[in-house]
């Protein structure tokens, strides 16, 4: 046995804790969204659903969804084809630079928001576009792209190199490949990519506030903007466990996806 | 003898432009490498890289103390502001330790849990277990900071209530909330360098007399080394320029992000550029010593 029965009831009861942590908070909020009362009382003083009426008739954040939801789209479809074109590049070629590029696709990511936003606002002001919806999709595109990149790399690593190939002796061109064999083959990583993408976006706050224009909202901007306003707050939180539970939603796809095998073609699977 | 029938059909052969710009594209491998990274370089060096350019080039403008205009005249002043201010060291200060401390928790909570879905879990709990730890991924960053307003509420949240006891708002309220938000990004690396470390190597640690903590230390930890310096890019990142968060359960703390978006606010843009370019040199420092240990490719 690898590890000892103790032990092991250790790292059983560790887990707990851990998950503990991860769910309270999200439980807690799920509560006082049913709550009777106006305030963070706790426990709360008596069980309605007027806030989820009142969420329901709100215009604000359903315009700030659909907002959302508009970015979130066209930031996935740009990160999509950019992502999987600089995929397809570092995996097949070997070329001076190689890991620089992947650095750079990683970059937007791995320096904080608040740089990524500030720096975006800069060269907008600097090249003097006006802040808006198209400025939010840029600095979106911008940072998603490394989802897709990762995912797609990921796939294309594990596929067998002679595909190609065997594709072209059989008499196809290079975009005849590309639709019969390689598209195939990485869809579902696609498809998880560009899933993670629209998530990162449809979530994201801090660069958005420094690239959004005073006109558009998008639900975290919409949610922020309101958290601090006594009368707003049961509005909000039935809008948090609205958005919790959306997010379940991916997760599942997601999962789907993942067990979807290759096609029989990866050599380590 | 003869050949069993083809099931599938071939495309036919295609004439025409795809086809003769298939056949110039694969002549010239780097006219295709070209056609292929064209399109992301051009975005990512125009688009973000020029963004960089223009956060170094603002940082040098100053502000007209009377008109709040920019001027457009370059001068170190900012970047002097840097060095010389006491304030400006100390929130540095501070949000490195918020970001240091957040990251080592992560990883004191995120060891255990990923070690028993790796070593312990049947591989059903182990696939559920992992999608109990992505699915608050999912869930918006901001409405898990906002739960937390509740639970930390000083007086009557949660925390309170049940045990007496809170943090409070504040700068421990807000390393309990960033260790919570950026926990995933660090029990999903190690948990895969876990599944990638053969049982066989415990074992044989065992055999030769090691103890589970000896086998810990000398065997697991320097083989997930990788893997944990991918979890802390993230956590340590993203922590360094959060400011959303810490506004929410910070209370007055003040971190890196909150100061640059305060005097953005402002109107102060040279200072708050300057102020941001601090973030990027601490992350490129520790990428560049992360990128030796390989961990990148773990990303």
């Amino acid at each position: 046995m690898l590890v000892s029965t103790p032990a092991r009831w250790v790292l059983r009861g560790l887990t707990a804790l851990v998950l503990a942590f991860l769910y309270v908070p999200l439980v807690v909020i799920a509560v006082l969204s049913f709550s009777s009362s106006k305030s963070f009382t706790w426990p709360p003083p008596g069980y309605s659903t007027k806030w989820w009426h009142a969420a329901a008739r709100a215009s604000g954040p359903r315009e700030a969804l659909l907002t959302s939801l508009r970015v979130a789209a066209l930031a996935t479809v740009v990160a999509l084809v950019l992502g999987s074109l600089a995929a397809y590049a570092v995996n097949r070629f070997r070329f001076f630079g190689r890991d620089t590029v992947s650095l750079l696709i990683l970059l937007p990511i791995a320096l904080p928001g608040i740089v990524t936003g500030v720096a975006l606002n800069a060269a907008f002001r600097q090249v003097g576009l006006d802040l808006g919806y198209l400025t939010i999709v840029l600095a979106h595109a911008t940072f998603c792209i490394v989802v897709v990149f990762n995912n797609v790399v990921a796939r294309l690593r594990r596929l067998a190199p002679n595909v190609d190939e065997a594709s072209a002796d059989l008499g196809a061109d290079l975009f005849q490949t590309f639709r019969f064999v390689t598209f195939p083959l990485i869809r579902s990583a696609l498809a998880a990519g560009g899933l993670l993408a629209f998530a990162l976006s449809f979530d994201e706050i801090v660069v958005t506030t420094f690239t959004a224009g005073p006109g558009d909202q998008t639900l975290p901007q919409w949610i922020f903007n309101n958290m601090f306003r006594p009368n707003q707050l049961p509005i909000v939180n039935v809008v948090a466990v609205v958005v919790i539970t959306l997010s379940i939603i991916p997760v599942y796809i997601a999962q789907r996806l993942s067990s979807d095998p290759t096609g029989g073609l990866a050599p380590n699977e | 003898m003869t050949a069993p029938p083809s099931t599938i059909a071939p495309p036919p052969p295609r004439k025409g432009i795809g086809r003769r710009a298939s056949r110039v594209l694969s002549r010239h491998p780097r006219l295709e490498l070209a056609s292929l990274l064209g399109a992301p370089l051009t975005w990512l060096v125009l688009v973000y890289l020029g963004s960089l350019a223009a956060l170094l080039v603002t940082a040098l403008y100053t502000t007209d103390p009377f008109t709040g205009n920019l001027v457009h005249t370059t001068s170190t002043t900012n970047l002097h502001e840097l060095v010389t201010n006491r304030t400006l060291r100390v929130v540095t200060q501070r949000t490195v330790g918020v970001a240091f401390a957040v990251t080592v928790i992560d990883l004191a909570l995120a060891l255990p849990i990923a070690f028993f879905m790796a070593k312990v879990a049947s591989p059903r709990t182990r696939r559920a277990l992992a999608v109990a730890i992505v699915l608050p991924l999912w869930a918006s960053y901001l409405v898990k900071a906002y739960c937390w307003r509740v639970i930390l509420d000083p007086e009557g949240g949660v925390l309170r209530k049940a045990f007496g006891v809170s943090p409070g708002f504040g700068v421990s309220g807000a390393v309990v909330v960033l260790a919570y938000l950026w926990l995933p990004y660090m029990v999903l690396p190690i948990y895969a360098g876990l599944e990638k470390l053969p049982n066989s190597l415990l074992d044989a640690a065992g055999d030769l007399g090691s103890r589970p903590v000896g086998t810990f230390r000398s065997v697991v930890l320097p083989l997930l080394k990788p893997a944990i310096l991918a979890g802390a890019v993230f956590t340590f990142s993203l922590s360094l320029g959060d400011y959303i968060t810490v506004q929410i359960v910070g209370g007055k703390a003040q971190l890196i992000g909150n100061v640059v978006y305060r005097d953005f606010g402002a109107g102060l843009i040279p200072g708050a550029a300057a102020f941001a370019i601090v973030p990027i040199l601490i992350m490129v420092a520790f990428l560049l010593i992360v990128r030796r240990s390989g961990a990148l490719e773990n990303l």
